[in-house]
């Protein structure tokens, strides 16, 4: 992993609009972003590359000014700058068109650009001639009277571009701005890039998909667990090459799943799924597959392509259709029910939905079964249970806390997740619902969370583990399926899939082209 | 002035951040009443010997007390699901209706019609605050709701004794007629001060600590509060919860308005006379307590102290009406300032983090 990345193709002496040096951010029990160099010249788009948790967003709020960085420096045009503020970051030249617009809905377009901006009395009348003048020099066609709540996802993310370009941005960030977007609306956003680069602005694109990268990326950089861990041109590199280079090889990768499953009883049987995303548009469009006992069943995909669907409705959190069984019962009744019926759910988010962090680790521990015997009598809790039980988890997970009446936010990323872990499989559940649980934690945690899991598949329990992370899925699995647009490819056996042909699948704009997939058999 | 957000404040640091809190509110105070013309020193003087200098003043610190604590106790409760009822003036002049309309046409035996004023009274306010909870279910903002519920509930008021319940005897002005004697709450003799209603405020107050600590429906209630996706996550209902809530908090300010119309006015009268603005000032109690139902024990006489001190003021000092409004709204302003130097050490200073101020 030494390519050097930092090389960039200087025509001239000058230095690059922005050069990031030697970055490094910690959080409590992560190293966000761990050393990292970056360079992006005037009328260049790099693209930023990475999995869920390589540390992208991090290093964007650092550009941005929401994190100061622990070591490194950050250098417009050559100049050493400190990004204190996102003020600040715009004052320098540095804007961000965010993932999810931020604008005022019942305001005109006008109005939105001028707060902050404009002055005195009717601050949007100057603003509309600007917004005309820069919608026609980079073809953006935004009307400045036109009131947000009738916009397109993709006409206010146009906004969001005026407003960082009215604000003077040399260097625009783009987080994940195709997301939001059909495929029509970012072939315009493309367009919109193209014309700025021309112009001689920065660009940083951020995205997960591969053919976006290629059509519109001059260089590309990839981030891993926070390091940069290569960087090309695209000229010239394929879907092949970045995917490779995206999904990465550990050093250490070994597969830490050696006994086959026993693949005879089906425990979950999944018929035909269909649920709605957030944005009342199909999430999960007919997945059907079967897990069996003891087995570990991977789900590899890009965030969106409906993994957090297809767990929710398993947990009893999502809507959907379909037919459902476990263990040859039909799998109903809300997330307590469906808990207590012997499903665990390890939830993608650990602080905002799998722990309350103002409670105590001990009250943390309980909130399964807070208002059931031993921790409940009658309507009254059990404290001395409740303490009690959590000393013997804290001591049977290892979760390192100063105390059990320790608020859980004050322990770091894997301690919480070795909560969780206790909390979940306390009782023998039948079915492990295992989302990211290994994001953000170090090796140690890590090793410990998959031999966990590991170690329940051999009393029978069935993992349904999805995760960005293809090692962690070619380690543990014993077939994967891969979510693209709401339905699942696959499953295939982990003996036919390649780190390649999985992240193939999962950043392929067109996945029903893949070669084989039918086949169930992947080159 | 730089601030560094700590990872654990302490129950004390809490504790002495209020105190001081309170205490730049009085200075504050203090500023004003320079402007108007009066020595701060005078009206402290007179608001401190006049309440807690005689027993008189004492009676009428205890006489506020009695649905400050009701009510906060209520509040501190709703404040910790995250339920921000600032309608307890509404749910008050309910249970205020309730309780009179029971006194006044409902037969029954002697000993039974306090008891049941009571109860009606708790089932006037929780209904109440339940039509917020019901229109928070369709997704109707609880503070609007709340806010706008106390403006119907004293045009109930209003109607109700200027038009069917305005009294036979009473000619020329509006209120009803008295209560029979069984609905005429004992008083500490020579006082206003209706001593059950109190006991019932002390015992509430404990009760809905243990509630909250102790019982599993305060663990429920404090996941919803601190965390709603936890809550999700494991399929509490996050609307029962808020209903429940909303029912207890609706149903301590009913209680508050039994208790007032039955201890002291004996009569359902004018919502401006039946309440002093308690349900507003109760949230100031809810506040200082940090959302501890037990801690209003303490908070709810301090404010009293405030109310029944800016009485004096209005009738010793000739000074405003106004006055107790201005010492509620600048404590509030203080408390609500004083949340950032809990979650925060303060570093005094140009430049860096403390210790290095290099080239300050």
């Amino acid at each position: 992993m030494t390519q050097s990345v930092t090389q960039t193709k200087q025509t001239n002496s000058s230095p690059p609009a922005l050069r990031l040096r030697g970055i490094t951010k910690r959080f409590p029990g992560v190293v966000a972003n761990d050393n990292v160099d970056l360079t992006v010249d005037a009328g260049e788009v790099l693209a930023l590359l990475g999995e869920n948790g390589a540390g992208k967003s991090t290093l964007i709020s650092i550009l941005y000014g929401l994190y100061q960085p622990d070591e490194g420096t950050v250098e417009l045009r050559g100049q050493p700058v400190r990004v204190t503020s996102p003020a600040q970051a715009l004052k320098l030249g540095i804007g961000l068109v965010p993932q999810h617009p931020l604008l005022v809905a019942r305001h005109t377009v006008a109005e939105n650009l001028a707060l902050g901006g404009g002055s005195g009395l009717f601050p949007a009348r100057g603003v509309a001639g600007r917004v005309r003048e820069l919608s026609g020099k980079y073809g953006l066609e935004v009307n400045p009277q036109a009131r947000v709540s009738d916009l397109s996802p993709g006409e206010k993310q146009r906004v969001e571009i005026v407003r960082a370009l009215m604000r003077g941005a040399q260097v625009l960030i783009l987080d994940e701005p195709t997301s939001v977007l059909t495929p029509q609306e970012a072939d315009a956003l493309f367009r919109v890039m193209r014309e700025l680069k021309a112009d001689g602005r920065s660009l940083i694109f951020i995205s997960h998909k591969l053919d976006e990268v290629l059509a519109v990326a001059d260089r590309v950089t990839v981030l891993r667990r926070g390091k940069v861990v290569g960087g090309r041109d695209t000229a010239g590199a394929t879907r092949e090459d970045l995917a490779e280079m995206m999904v990465g090889r550990s050093v250490d990768f070994t597969r830490k799943r050696l006994a086959a499953a026993r693949p005879e009883t089906p425990l979950l049987t999944v018929r035909n799924l269909t649920a709605l995303g957030a944005r009342g548009l199909p999430a999960l469009r007919g997945v059907s597959f079967e897990l069996r006992q003891g087995e570990v069943l991977g789900v590899a995909g890009i965030a969106g392509n409906g993994q957090s669907e297809l767990v929710e409705v398993l947990a009893g959190l999502h809507a959907s259709g379909g037919e459902v069984t476990l263990a040859g019962q039909p799998l109903t009744g809300n997330a307590d029910e469906r808990f207590r019926g012997g499903v665990a759910h390890i939830p993608e988010d650990r602080i905002h939905s799998g722990t309350v962090p103002t409670m105590t680790v001990a009250e943390n521990l309980a909130l399964r079964d807070y208002a059931r015997a031993p921790l409940a009598r009658g309507l009254a809790r059990d404290l001395a249970a409740t303490d009690a039980r959590a000393r013997q988890d804290v001591e049977a997970y290892a979760v390192a806390t100063p105390g059990i009446h320790t608020p859980s936010r004050l322990l770091s990323g894997g301690n919480i997740q070795k909560l969780i872990l206790a909390r979940e499989l306390n009782g023998s559940p039948k079915l492990i619902l295992a989302v990211h649980p290994t994001y953000g934690l170090d090796i140690g945690a890590t090793d410990q969370v998959h031999r966990v899991l590991l170690e329940r598949t051999e009393g029978g329990a069935g993992v349904l583990l999805v995760s960005e992370d293809l090692d962690e899925l070619l380690s543990l699995s014993d077939r994967i399926g891969v979510m693209v647009g709401g339905e699942l490819r696959g499953p295939f056996p982990v003996a036919e899939v390649t780190r390649e042909s999985l992240g193939m699948m999962m950043g392929g704009a067109h996945p029903t082209v893949i070669p084989g997939a039918d086949q169930g058999v992947i080159a | 002035m730089r601030f560094t957000a700590l990872s654990a404040p302490s129950a004390a640091r809490a504790a002495w951040v209020t105190l001081a809190a309170v205490v730049v509110a009085l200075l504050l105070c203090a500023l004003i009443f320079v402007f108007y013309g009066v020595s701060p020193g005078t009206v402290y003087g007179t608001m401190l010997r006049g309440t807690l200098g005689d027993s008189t003043g004492l009676a009428e610190v205890a006489r506020r007390t009695i649905p400050l604590l009701l009510i906060g106790s209520g509040l501190a409760l709703a404040f910790r699901a995250q339920f921000f009822n600032i309608g307890a003036e509404g749910q008050l002049l309910l249970g205020a209706v309730f309780a009179a309309g029971t006194g006044l046409f409902v037969p029954l035996p002697g000993p039974l019609l306090l008891p049941a004023m009571f109860i009606m009274g708790a089932v006037g306010g929780g209904l109440w605050a339940g039509i917020a909870a019901w229109l928070r279910r369709l997704n109707v903002n609880e503070i609007l709701s709340t806010l706008m519920l106390n403006y119907i509930a004293v045009a109930v008021v209003t109607y109700l004794i200027a038009g069917p319940w305005k009294g036979k005897e009473v000619r020329g002005y509006i209120y009803t007629d008295l209560f029979p004697e069984n609905g005429f709450l004992a008083v500490i003799p020579g006082t206003q001060v209706h001593w059950p209603t109190l006991v019932l405020g002390v015992a509430g107050a404990l009760a809905l600590q243990w509630v909250l600590s102790r019982s599993t429906f305060g663990y429920a209630l404090r996941v919803v509060g601190e965390n709603p996706g936890a809550a999700r996550y494991v399929g509490l209902s996050a609307g029962r919860v808020a209903t429940t809530v909303a029912l207890i908090t609706g149903g301590m300010a009913g209680l508050a308005g039994a208790g007032e119309v039955a201890g002291i006015h004996h009569r359902l009268l004018e919502a401006g006379q039946l309440s002093l603005g308690y349900g507003f000032t109760a949230v100031i109690v809810a506040w200082l307590a940090r959302g501890n139902p037990a801690l209003c024990l303490i908070t709810a006489p301090v404010m009293a102290i405030i109310l029944a001190g800016g009485d004096l003021l209005k009738i010793d000092l000739n000074m405003p009406f106004r006055v107790v409004d201005v010492f509620s709204g600048v404590i509030l302003l203080c408390l609500i300032s004083s949340e950032v130097f809990i979650r925060n050490r303060v570093t005094w200073g140009t430049g860096r983090p403390a210790g290095s101020k290099a080239n300050g």
